[in-house]
């Protein structure tokens, strides 16, 4: 029909135009500032408070910044070097400090020329996380991740070679026996000597078989003492110890709450109730304070170790409120299929439960992680040095007495970047176990 | 033919205990309980051995004695004598005090972060997220440290406040930002003062009678009310027509100022110069205008005074009976015959005050004077607890919003319903569903982080309680053990409040 049209009636185009350009001020830039920034009066509103604000607090900032002072022994000498170059009244940042201190900040007062120990630990903890992390690293690495706690433990405190291997083993024992038994005498009775029989090793054969290897071949690097141990090593050996081990027993007291036997249920709900009431500073407090009293008379240990078992607990007992959230969020018909498949409790929860409800909990348990490692920094409260710590202890020495801004930033921005880069692994996570059709 | 497969008559046998399901569980359940029964009397026998070798014993009884330190924030009466049970009690009362102002601003600051990082505009999407992600992923100790820092390194001292000195008050002369504190006016209540509240709680009844009376209107002839406007008067017309008629007469009122030791018709001035130098001794009800009116003529008048706390007319005639104060100032309808021996009234004379009127701060000799004084430490735990928690409700918000799905929006306004009750009645109720219950435990763990407050030196019960007692008294157990069980029932009030909350909104399944 058109064919006719066109040669018919003489005003009609025969050749399609080529397409226009939008006008200059509906393309590109100019549209879309005009739909995001300027689309109504209240819109323009709020585009020019917001711009008002980035300006002032940049312009409060940034001059500050970028005049930093990177050179000096100490806050007079910045100072002076400041009043030297700069017209009065102007202030500037003192970032020397950083140059002068980044040791302490990062590794509080650990031997100088040991620095490659908690260094090679960290990248031995590195490559150890990769194939958890990371689905196509092989899976045979993971038998260098179950050894690298007992690698990362030696290079961090040091002393003989003999005692991590001696605590090992007692796991071996364990899953021996666990091997052994399961078969013959029945999950039950496997489990409660696997469970039994390591904790006997380690209470009573585990030191003095350390001692004597020890006398038959003397391994060892130089030992280190808690104390020497501070700065953001110390958040870090406290976070990444909490997280792995607040993991697996997170995930116990959650099948625990779940669980139909009514005793289990209720020391897991009592647990999980007592520790999330109270806040962690109180549960530190606890730890230094009162963890002596609880032990058999003249036992004394490590209060980093205390701190870590108080870290671990709490937030154990808050993943366990995020793992039951996924395990509730689980249609009744998984746990059906699972008990018609004919499995057994333990197996129906790790082939079918588990992987699923731990998927639907990634983004709070990984929230958890973050909210324990900023929690890290409590531990200045009783007495340890974190990154906060040591912002005191530099703040009291003579050369950078007054000095604030500067070590809060740097600390703030380290923190950011861990709590960040943590935050973007949970979204790439969960897209990447996405199975729904959307 | 019968097939019916033989039950085992075979009785019971140990091996069941572990291999039949119908035993085993009350095997484990009888393991566990044994276990946790072991447990505990090992964790209670070691106590028991440590404290009897510490030569401590288990007594509360620590609680009712002579405290010896001075809280320096309080809500309630306290002062170095008091016992340490009545400075526990001042410092769960801080920490309620903060969890409640931080819970507040918290919810604005959250609700408004979380709306506007929805909002179409780009620049102001992006700077919630900043705010957010900040706050988020940097510890919050760091935060309440620089907030303090920021309070008292970068405000002017209170004498940079005299003339020249570069700082200024703000919101016209009422409000002083110092390094020593923020200084806002204080309110003081006067006569009708108890009127005016009343009026006051009697319009909220109103309020609710109104609402009650709307739905019931619109549940019977479909006709829709004015019930935002009809809050919003009751709220305010009400109240603000006491307070003026209340003003008008017993405001206005004077009332006499008397003195003893002076003639007749004496001025404040005569009296200050004359019988009054050798020191001038105010009875009045602290808080009360007829205080704060009395101050201001003394302070216009130029007059040095000191301030004896009285707790009403009677007991001031009988401080001044004992001679304890020489001025003092009393209702006219105070019957003369009651009035302190030698008592004679001043020329000069005050006004009996508005039911409620403002005392602005004001630069005395080191420091501001009047007006109530909000420290540092509480300001620096309030405002970063609460930037902190906001960030997180920002979010709970933001994802409460967005799952209501845009098909509700559109059915609405299908159905008709006009764009503001849309919001009001289909999607704000779907999205607080979501949004409530983590709001909560947002507010719960705010209260639990204002443990916090030992870093700025804010005394909250953990630093009374929890901290200088247990130091002072050597009941470490005892106090862990008290501080651990306050928090504990707090959050358990929380918690079971929100659960009830839940079951009243969960969706009604059949």
């Amino acid at each position: 029909m058109s064919d006719t049209h066109a040669q018919t009636v003489s005003y009609v185009r025969e050749t399609m135009l080529p397409q226009a350009e939008p006008p200059v001020g509906n393309r590109d830039a100019l549209l879309w500032m005009r739909e995001n920034l300027f689309s109504g009066w209240l819109n323009i509103l709020l585009t020019l408070v917001s711009l008002y604000v980035i300006w002032w607090a940049l312009a409060h900032t940034m001059p500050w910044v970028f005049r930093g002072i990177w050179n000096a022994g100490s806050l007079s000498e910045c100072r002076e070097i400041r009043d030297a170059t700069l017209p009065e009244g102007i202030s500037a940042a003192c970032w020397a400090v950083l140059g002068d201190r980044w040791q302490q900040l990062m590794f509080g007062f650990y031997p100088r020329e040991l620095y490659w120990r908690p260094v090679l630990a960290l990248v031995i903890f590195l490559a150890a996380i990769a194939p958890v992390l990371f689905a196509h690293v092989p899976r045979r690495a993971l038998w260098f991740t179950a050894l690298s706690p007992f690698v990362m433990f030696w290079l961090l405190w040091g002393g003989s070679v003999w005692f991590p291997v001696s605590i090992a083993f007692g796991f071996v024992l364990g899953w021996a026996a666990w091997r052994a038994l399961s078969g013959p005498a029945g999950t039950l009775v496997a489990s409660i000597v696997a469970a039994l029989l390591p904790i006997v090793y380690w209470l009573y054969t585990a030191g003095p078989l350390a001692r004597e290897l020890e006398q038959v071949l003397a391994l060892g690097i130089e030992y280190v003492p808690s104390q020497d141990f501070g700065g953001f090593m110390l958040s870090f050996i406290i976070g990444i110890a909490g997280i792995i081990l607040s993991l697996p027993l997170g995930i116990l007291l959650a099948l625990g709450r779940q669980s139909d036997l009514f005793i289990i249920n209720k020391i897991s709900v009592g647990f999980i109730e007592i520790i999330r009431g109270v806040p962690l500073i109180v549960w530190l407090f606890t730890a230094s304070l009162l963890l002596n009293y609880f032990l058999p008379p003249g036992t004394n240990f490590d209060l980093m170790l205390r701190v870590i078992i108080m870290v671990t607990l709490f937030a154990a007992a808050y993943i366990a409120e995020v793992v039951r959230g996924g395990l509730a969020a689980l249609p009744k018909g998984q746990y059906e299929g699972a008990d018609s498949l004919g499995l057994s409790y333990w197996q129906s929860m790790r082939l079918i439960i588990l992987p699923q409800a731990l998927k639907i909990s990634i983004p709070g348990i990984v929230n958890t992680f973050i909210g324990l490692f900023k929690d890290t920094t409590l531990v200045v409260f009783i007495g340890l040095l974190d990154p906060i710590g040591l912002s005191n202890a530099i703040r009291a020495s003579t050369e950078w007495n007054g000095i604030y801004w500067e070590l809060f930033v740097f600390i703030g921005l380290l923190f950011f970047i861990c709590c960040f880069s943590m935050s973007r692994y949970s979204l790439y996570l969960e897209k990447k176990l996405q199975r729904g059709h959307n | 033919m019968t097939t019916t497969s033989d039950v085992p008559k075979a009785g019971f046998r140990p091996s069941q205990l572990i291999y039949d399901t119908r035993y085993r569980s009350l095997t484990i359940q009888v393991i566990a309980f044994i276990a946790l029964m072991l447990g505990l009397s090992w964790l209670v026998s070691n106590t028991i051995a440590n404290l009897s070798a510490l030569g401590k014993d288990f007594d509360f009884g620590f609680l009712g004695q002579r405290a010896g330190y001075d809280i320096n924030q309080r809500l309630i009466d306290y002062d170095s004598g008091s016992t340490h049970g009545r400075a526990a009690l001042v410092g769960i009362l801080n920490t309620l005090l903060v969890a409640v102002l931080g819970c507040t601003l918290a919810t604005i600051l959250g609700v408004l972060a979380g709306v506007l990082r929805l909002s179409k505009n780009w620049i102001v999407a992006k700077l919630m997220a900043v705010y957010v992600e900040g706050f988020r992923n940097i510890p919050l100790l760091l935060w309440i440290l620089l907030i303090f820092a920021l309070m008292t390194e970068s405000t002017p001292q209170p004498r940079d406040f005299r003339e020249g000195g570069g700082a200024s008050m703000i919101f016209g002369d009422s409000v002083a930002i110092t390094n020593r504190g923020v200084f806002i006016p204080a309110p003081h209540w006067g006569a009708g003062a108890g009127i005016l509240l009343a009026v006051f709680l009697l319009s909220l009844v109103a309020i609710w009678a109104w609402r009650r009376h709307a739905h019931k209107v619109q549940e019977q002839t479909g006709r829709i009310l004015p019930i935002g406007w009809g809050t919003l008067g009751l709220l305010i017309l009400p109240t603000a027509l006491a307070f003026l008629v209340l003003s008008a007469t017993m405001g206005r009122e004077r009332q006499p100022v008397y003195v003893t030791g002076a003639e007749a018709q004496m001025s404040l001035a005569d009296y200050a110069a004359g019988p009054g130098a050798q020191g001038m001794n105010v009875c009045a009800v602290p808080g009360s205008t007829e205080a704060l009116n009395l101050r201001r003529l003394m302070r216009s008048n130029e007059a040095r005074f000191n301030l004896v706390a009285v707790e009403d007319n009677a007991a001031a005639i009988a401080a001044a009976e004992a001679g304890r104060c020489n001025i003092m100032s009393l209702p006219g309808s105070v019957d003369p015959a009651t009035l302190p021996a030698g008592a004679l009234a001043l020329s000069d004379d005050i006004a009996r005050g508005l039911p409620v009127e403002f005392e602005r701060p004001v630069l005395g000799g080191f420091n501001f004077e009047g007006g109530l004084q909000l420290r540092n430490s509480l300001i620096a735990l309030w405002l970063a607890l609460s930037l902190y928690t906001g960030a997180f409700i920002a979010e709970n918000v933001r994802g409460g919003i967005l799952a209501v799905s845009k098909g509700q929006t559109e059915a609405a306004y299908a159905l008709g319903i006009k764009p503001s009750r849309t919001m009001r009645l289909v999607i704000l109720p779907q999205a607080l569903r979501v949004i409530i219950p983590p709001m909560i435990s947002q507010y719960l763990n705010l209260t639990k982080n204002s443990s916090l407050a030992i870093a700025v030196g804010y005394m909250d019960v953990r630093s009374t309680l929890g901290g200088i007692t247990i130091n002072q008294t050597g009941k470490e157990l005892e106090g862990m053990l008290l501080l651990g069980l306050f928090y504990l029932v707090t959050s358990l009030v929380i918690s079971s409040a929100m659960n009830l909350y839940n079951s009243r909104v969960k969706l009604k399944e059949r």
